[in-house]
């Protein structure tokens, strides 16, 4: 294809056959580069995000759609400013209030401590779904699942497994960095029921009792 | 080394074929690339484990920098004319024609109502959204201009899925800040939104 005859043969029989083969490997060099870059442009500069839905603060709601969470089932993290983070649970007026870190071993350790029924059923689903075909079917199949777990939809022998309440409180001064962080912490411990509260004086109290009995 | 006995040969590789395959791929990746937009304002966007991708039609996106400043932007200029018009017609904002050109075209709005026609005169418009005094849009209680943005916008373009609404934040910026947004859209009743982050660095 690149082969060039320059017709050497015909006419001048006098002139060498040339060998018009342009080498390539250049421009394949080139265009090698350039795949790299695109390739790497395409797949890594898409922004993730997180859909999050926030309860309606529409007063019209009757009393049976406000969610009540039982207590025994509430857990109440805090989010103050410094990467501070604090969590307890229960009751606010009953409950003490515990320090704890970011990551692995903090409060995610808790979350999932809390969490440890509707894990062992995510980690069944999984197991149960990682040797089926995967296509669009069994992926809705399965996020419908894994949603009703997540939720406390799921009946197990006619009872629904009991799944947490995550109430998330942030302070003003915290960064989003701290939300977005818990928020994260939610998706990994397969938790389906958060909220973001409001910050109210009586948190910033018991972070300040804390703070002041430490 | 054996060159005396055995005829030199030709070692040219034919790399037709692989400059063949390598255009194709080129041209493949250049016309699937969705280039990153020209954001006048930057923001680092924490990392988070989720993996849903961004729809990247009719996206409003609200950005907060680390000042706490609240900025404003559409996808694409056909929706931005379509947000002018309805400004109009609810008579929040009214533009010349001549404005509503340069209107079109900017990639973000980061000022209050009153000061949009002069903000649009600017030469430097993009650097007085970053430096500027009166930059960013009203969003606390007092006066809550980014409601009328997104009203507007929600209007204009449908419910639902017609418009999505994300937030693109800096890690570094209050949640002070995100809880006005947050309680701007929640007075409008939009509810469901995303959050932008941008991919897990940490601890997975």
């Amino acid at each position: 294809m690149a082969q060039l005859e320059t017709g050497g043969d015909q006419g001048n029989s006098k002139q060498k056959k040339m060998n018009a083969r342009v080498d390539f490997t250049p421009m394949v060099d080139m265009i090698m580069l350039l795949v790299t870059f695109f390739m790497l442009c395409t797949t890594l500069l898409k922004p993730q995000t997180m859909e999050i839905a926030m309860p309606s603060d529409k007063e019209d709601l009757q009393d049976d759609q406000r969610s009540q969470v039982k207590e025994s089932e509430a857990i109440t993290v805090i989010i103050d400013e410094n990467n501070a983070i604090y969590y307890f649970e229960g009751k606010p007026d009953e409950a003490t209030l515990t320090p704890t870190a970011y990551g692995n071993d903090g409060i995610r350790k808790v979350l999932l401590a809390k969490n440890a029924e509707a894990m062992k059923h995510v980690e069944a689903l999984k197991k149960e779904y990682s040797t089926k075909e995967v296509n669009e079917k069994t992926k809705a199949e399965y996020n419908e699942k894994l949603s009703d777990i997540r939720n406390g939809r799921k009946e197990v022998n006619g009872k629904k497994i009991s799944t947490p309440t995550v109430i998330i409180k942030a302070s003003d001064n915290a960064s989003y960095k701290n939300l977005i962080d818990v928020l994260d912490e939610m998706q990994i411990c397969n938790i389906g029921k958060y909220v973001i509260d409001n910050f109210t004086d009586f948190d910033q109290g018991m972070i300040d009792a804390l703070k002041g009995g430490a | 080394m054996g060159r005396f006995k055995v005829k030199k040969q030709d070692m040219f590789i034919d790399m037709t074929p692989m400059s063949d395959v390598m255009v194709l791929l080129l041209t493949f990746f250049m016309l699937t690339a969705t280039f990153v937009k020209d954001e006048p304002v930057k923001v680092n966007a924490p990392g988070s484990v989720s993996e849903i991708k961004i729809p990247e039609q009719n996206l409003l996106t609200i950005t907060v920098n680390p000042d706490g400043k609240v900025f404003l932007g559409m996808d694409s200029p056909q929706n931005m004319e379509k947000l002018a018009d309805k400004m109009k017609e609810t008579g929040s904002l009214t533009l010349t024609a001549a404005e509503l050109e340069q209107f079109k075209d900017v990639p973000m709005l980061g000022t209050s109502i009153d000061q949009v026609q002069q903000w649009l005169k600017l030469e430097n418009r993009n650097e007085y959204l970053n430096k500027g005094e009166k930059a960013g849009i009203p969003c606390d209680s007092a006066n809550d201009e980014l409601k009328v943005w997104v009203g507007n916008a929600r209007a204009a373009l449908g419910e639902g899925e017609k418009m999505r609404i994300a937030i693109k934040a800096d890690k570094a910026t209050s949640y002070k800040v995100i809880k006005d947004v947050m309680n701007s859209l929640r007075s409008i009743d939009e509810n469901r939104y995303n959050l932008i982050t941008s991919l897990a660095g940490e601890d997975k």
